[in-house]
């Protein structure tokens, strides 16, 4: 027999009007390969089906289900409760807008995001696709996808001091996403194009260097070193403009 | 009730790739697209497609001499002569066009690197050397069932890569797409369709959006089923409100494929790709034994073919003894470290955090498992779907039909894009060509239907049958009686379990309130359209007398081209309370005749040779 696993569960209705954010108990027996997926899933159909969270592939690949689970931003259908203490308890992430109880609206702040960073190649070349393709190194092929490996959950900002203070910072996957388009050839955006969208304090600059949002991303990314070479080619964007606002004209 | 009300000229219903890829395509023309998902649209289940997109550019010199028309051939031997031709040769003419405008548009797709280097086939070494002339050029790897490598891939990221660039390509066109929207009704008049109504998962209210062109791309139906790889969204939505309307049928509702990979226990995908770079399935002896059933491809005969001789394996007392039932195992430790880092880094993920497994040093447990419809709402090869004007379908959703009774694996998630662009344009068409008179009466009605069912189920009106005990019954009898292998008695039952399970579906009263965002609901409004797909499945595999690709009847074990060359149409007439079959042939013309797969074995009844003749294109 398995361990009976004590979860606390927060909970709030912005739909009810009577709804108080609180914490409430729930019990369950632990079974061999148990996973936060499972367990939840096994709550709402067996215990409380007003239960709200949100899984989609719960295969670690979509990243819908991120919650605060014991304090720190995470998957859900990634952790396993083999691996968890007997009592679990399970937020969900701050800075995002609560749609109810586990569940955060991601999709409209990542889509805020694409807007924001213009996250799409841009390009005058007029390309004619029954024609070669241009051609392209593997190893920038690779370099590319390795930041693309985003999938948009939201732990890296939940998990930002500055993002936590200031709603309308960046954070880490937008500037990730800046960092992706500026490797890739395909872009023609200029340096001063980049520095107009992440040259601000809402931006690049507004970084603390906690570097919490690598410590949680569930994919590892290299933020830190993102963040790091952001920061170095805007830095360096802002002095040359400097320079060339001060130069007499 | 204040209703809110959103007008465009192009509904899209499911976010994922091919509803985006045709959202594209229409807002390119300059129409006004809206696109809705369950879920935000990265988050599609096109997103988990680990392994690639099949495209006969033949760059890799493994893929030298490929073409569109070996492309074609391997789609329609794969199909098992169920697909319509027609449609598999637009896509195999397509698929590389749509290759390199993705990779315009930023799929990072991997590229040729030229000289040397060692590949895996059949657990033994080889070695290759591609041309110094085609380095940087889009490269494949090898697939089951595919006579070339030809699997266009990103790392073991294709899906979630070319999610990524559409869905930044809908957001540089500006297209409104709005997530947690939930279609729960079409609008329509038993003539045409003019929109949907949608529950919102934010708030839990009713709103209505018309269109003059409205296409239903929402994926698979896999939840059905117990035992499935899809994603918890893969429910059958999109299927369900167009068999509601009584005029629209589920092509080949039997034609369901079984992947050979499914991870034991959680059902989790490990790609494909894993045996397409080398790995083996071993018994539990730790003994090899697709050679044995399958000489010539081995691993890598199609996956209807693996599945099935994996199944024979294991009830010939081959299998391995777990809490979670019989498997057998995926070995992929030869293929070493860097390789299995980098380029099977999800598959070596999964393991870890769903197996505690490292694929390195252990054996990864696997079974068939569901994993793709090649049913689904049926279309002409415009994508327009049979008996409704201005509805049309694209995706796993539909059944365009270029898969028959089996896909090739790298064949969906390239169709997604190729069908999506060629469906895309053809609503454009209809768009410059129609006007469409929009009906507030008709409206209203689906609305307020809508409105009493929510009613209904949310204070018990018809009784307090719990949704989730309904839904576990259906998924079981799926299980038991229409899984790899089917036979007359099993599937007599599993009809017959599934007659009772529709009563005690229309009986389902929420434990819960219901207000606002609430799942209870959102599976109450779809238990009963899942358990009337669920019985279109089990009476179309009843019926169907004869074994064909996915298919197979341990009673009629013979592929029979002499009555069984069709397709199954399914339909749920109004007030019906069993699935109408109607069949129509496989396809209109025949460019490669009924023949031999030269994998998989088993006796062909053959078709009358003065009607095949009759219709063969050169």
């Amino acid at each position: 027999m398995g361990r009976n696993i004590h979860f606390e569960i927060f909970r709030y209705n912005p739909q009810d009007t009577a709804s108080i954010p609180r914490m409430q108990t729930y019990f369950l027996e632990e079974t061999i390969n148990m996973t936060l997926f499972i367990a939840l899933t096994r709550l709402r159909e067996e215990q409380d089906p007003s239960l709200v969270f949100d899984f989609c592939c719960r295969a670690g690949i979509c990243g819908s289900c991120a919650m605060v689970i014991n304090g720190r931003p995470g998957l859900a259908c990634q952790t396993q409760i083999k691996n968890m203490p007997g009592h679990i308890s399970l937020h969900p992430l701050p800075v995002f807008k609560i749609i109810g109880d586990l569940s955060v609206d991601t999709g409209v702040w990542f889509r805020e995001m694409y807007r924001k960073t213009e996250s799409w190649i841009h390009t005058r070349a007029e390309v004619d696709p029954t024609l070669e393709e241009a051609r392209m190194d593997n190893a920038v092929a690779e370099e590319i996808y390795e930041l693309e490996r985003c999938i948009e959950c939201g732990c890296c900002i939940a998990a930002c001091g500055t993002a936590n203070l200031r709603p309308d910072f960046m954070g880490a996957a937008a500037l990730n996403r800046i960092a992706r388009f500026m490797i890739d050839p395909r872009d023609e955006r200029s340096e001063r194009e980049y520095f107009d969208i992440i040259g601000t304090d809402f931006g690049i600059f507004g970084c603390m260097g906690l570097l919490a949002c690598e410590d949680v991303c569930p994919k590892q990314l290299p933020l830190q070193d993102q963040l790091g070479f952001l920061r170095r080619k805007m830095g360096f964007a802002a002095l040359r403009q400097i320079f060339k606002t001060s130069r007499p004209a | 009730m204040q209703v809110q009300s959103h007008y465009s000229d192009l509904l899209v219903i499911g976010a994922g790739l091919s509803g985006e890829r045709a959202a594209a395509e229409a807002a390119a023309k300059g129409f006004s697209v809206i696109v809705l998902s369950i879920v935000p649209a990265r988050r599609s289940h096109s997103s988990a497609a680990q392994g690639g997109m099949q495209a006969s550019l033949g760059n890799s010199v493994m893929g030298e001499g490929d073409s569109p028309d070996v492309h074609f051939a391997d789609t329609v031997k794969g199909s098992d002569w169920g697909c319509d031709q027609e449609c598999a040769r637009l896509f195999a003419n397509g698929a590389p066009i749509e290759m390199r405008r993705l990779a315009a548009w930023g799929v990072p797709w991997n590229r040729v690197v030229a000289g040397r280097s060692v590949y895996f086939k059949g657990g033994e070494k080889f070695e290759k050397e591609e041309k110094k002339e085609k380095e940087g050029l889009i490269t494949a790897r090898a697939f089951g069932g595919t006579a070339k490598w030809r699997t266009c891939y990103t790392s073991d990221g294709t899906g979630h890569a070319v999610m990524c660039t559409m869905d930044n390509r809908c957001a540089e066109l500006g297209i409104t797409v709005l997530d947690r929207k939930d279609a729960v009704a079409l609008i329509h008049d038993g003539m045409a369709c003019t929109g949907a109504v949608v529950r919102c998962m934010r708030t839990g209210v009713l709103e209505e959006f018309r269109a003059k062109a409205t296409v239903i791309a929402t994926g698979g139906l896999g939840r059905l089923y117990k035992a499935t790889t899809n994603a918890v969204i893969c429910d059958g939505g999109g299927h369900i409100i167009a068999l509601d309307t009584g005029v629209a049928p589920i092509g080949n509702p039997e034609a369901i494929q079984f992947h050979p990979t499914g991870i034991v226990p959680t059902d989790i995908l490990v790609t494909e790709g894993c045996r397409g770079d080398g790995g083996t399935l071993l018994d539990v002896d730790q003994k090899r034994f697709m050679h044995i059933y399958e000489p010539e491809k081995a691993e890598l005969a199609s996956r209807d073919v693996v599945s099935r001789r994996m199944t024979e394996h294991m009830l010939a007392g081959k299998g391995v003894p777990s809490p979670y039932g019989e498997h057998l195992w995926l070995d992929i430790r030869h293929l070493g470290d860097r390789h299995i880092s980098t380029k099977l880094r999800e598959v070596d993920e999964i393991c870890r955090h769903f197996l505690g497994v490292d694929p390195r040093k252990q054996l990864i447990p696997v079974r068939p498992t569901q994993h793709y419809a090649m049913a689904g709402i049926r279309t002409n090869k415009d994508g327009a779907v049979y008996g409704l004007k201005g509805l049309f379908s694209v995706g796993e959703a539909a059944c365009w039909d270029m898969h028959g009774f089996n896909r090739l694996g790298g064949n969906s998630l390239a169709e997604t894009v190729v069908a999506g662009g060629i469906v895309g344009a053809k609503i454009v068409e209809f768009l410059q060509g129609n006007e469409v008179a929009f009906s507030t009466a008709h409206a209203r009605d689906a609305l307020r239907k809508t409105e009493e069912r929510v009613n209904s189920v949310a204070t018990c009106a018809n009784g307090r049958e719990n949704v989730y005990a309904v839904r576990e019954e259906m998924q079981q009898a799926l299980m038991d009686g229409c899984f790899v292998f089917r036979n007359e008695a099993d599937l007599q039952q599993c009809v017959a379990r599934l007659q009772k399970t529709l009563d005690r579906a229309r009986r389902v009263g929420l434990v819960s309130d219901g207000k606002g965002v609430c799942h209870e609901l959102y599976s109450a409004l779809r238990i009963e359209g899942q358990v009337k797909l669920a019985l279109m499945i089990a009476k179309g595999a009843l019926e169907r007398k004869e074994s064909r690709g996915s298919h197979n009847r341990e009673d009629y074990s013979a592929r029979d081209d002499k009555d069984w060359l069709n397709r199954t149409l399914a339909y749920w007439r109004e007030g019906a309370d069993m699935p109408e079959l109607l069949y129509e042939d496989a396809s209109p013309v025949f460019e490669l005749p009924p023949g031999e797969r030269g994998y998989g074995g088993g006796r062909i009844i053959p078709a009358d040779p003065a009607w095949v003749a009759a219709r063969t294109i050169k």
